[in-house]
């Protein structure tokens, strides 16, 4: 598959993966909402998977080492600053305008 | 046209624009840095249309991940929606295409303004929540072509944008513990996380979700999916 062909596909599978889970309450209605399980799993799958995505997005410094330390300062400064403020806005653009004056300019590495 | 409900769904969407514009340029700029020409950014911000699904789209994109599982992470991110929709269930009055449009077009802050607007007028509320969704659909798709026509543009190494991903996670994994407080739960997942790297990093993302839902659904008993009948 080419690359732009590669693109359109996630897209497009992006794109129908969110409309479902927009969707889905409307189509379904009430149906399965009252399930217990499902509402186990609505309860605590959002969390644990936060936790994972965050793992994942840290993949190759946790694996590598590599940007390790400057992505853990930085990472601190986003909870900080979300602790203080809880505006994500502010959090994720100073956490990331530090890591990459941290990871650019070479301090820390 | 209702000069009157345009100018009010301009005025209620304002705090959107101003989020959405900064962030969908952030996503952007960060789509940039994957070479691709900045119109295919303005296509994912008009088809997905998801804050932190796009995000994820970039990094699945930059590891080349395959579809299914673009399919399961985008699913389980945005799975969240799905208590959004339930709660408005009732206040959603619109028929035909323009209901299938707001369902679409249900995002976090077009959901929190929706909750907002009071019920004095079926008919009035109605065109108030599509024009906002409208509104609100607009501030992204041209903060999301901004960031990375500019992103293409411009001079300054735009190197470690990408960290606005696990940024992202870790403030909607702050809100979740806000909301929750159980670190017993995230213990626990970072601990499936932990495990899923060492076994295979490659795989990282399916192989954790699996070992979550599995762990998720025997903490609780899989006797109870027997009750769950489709029909």
């Amino acid at each position: 598959m080419d690359s732009t062909a590669y693109l359109l596909s996630v897209v497009a599978v992006a794109a129908v993966a969110t409309f479902l889970t927009r969707a889905l309450p409307f189509l379904l209605l009430y149906r399965w909402a009252e399930h217990p399980m499902l509402k186990h799993l609505g309860r605590y799958l959002p969390p644990v998977l936060m936790v994972l995505l965050l793992m994942y997005a840290l993949k190759d410094a946790l694996v590598t080492g590599v940007e390790l330390l400057p992505s853990l300062v930085s990472l601190v400064i986003v909870g900080i600053l979300h602790l203080l403020f809880r505006n994500p806005l502010i959090s994720i653009l100073s956490g990331t305008g530090l890591f990459m004056f941290l990871t650019q300019s070479g301090v820390l590495m | 046209m209702n000069p009157e409900s345009n100018q009010s769904a301009l005025r209620l969407s304002l705090p959107v624009l101003f989020g959405y514009i900064p962030l969908g340029a952030a996503f952007g700029v960060m789509f940039s840095e994957l070479g691709y020409h900045w119109l295919y950014a303005t296509l994912m911000g008009l088809v997905i249309y998801a804050g932190a699904g796009q995000f994820l789209a970039v990094g699945l994109l930059a590891n080349h991940a395959g579809l299914i599982e673009v399919f399961v992470a985008t699913l389980l991110l945005n799975a969240r929606h799905m208590v959004y929709g339930l709660s408005l269930l009732s206040s959603l009055k619109l028929r035909g295409s323009r209901r299938w449009y707001l369902i679409y077009a249900l995002t976090d802050e077009t959901y929190s303004l929706l909750t907002m607007l009071s019920a004095s007028c079926d008919k009035l509320r109605s065109r108030l929540q599509f024009r906002i969704a409208v509104l609100n659909h607009l501030y992204w798709v041209i903060g999301c072509s901004l960031g990375a026509w500019v992103g293409g543009q411009i001079e300054f190494s735009t190197a470690g944008i990408e960290f606005t991903l696990p940024a992202l996670f870790l403030v909607l994994a702050i809100e979740q513990y806000r909301a929750m407080r159980r670190p017993r739960v995230f213990a626990l997942a970072f601990l499936i996380g932990v495990v899923a790297l060492m076994i295979s990093p490659d795989n990282m993302l399916m192989l954790s979700i699996a070992m979550a839902v599995s762990l998720l659904i025997m903490a609780r008993g899989g006797v109870e999916w027997t009750r769950l009948r489709i029909f």
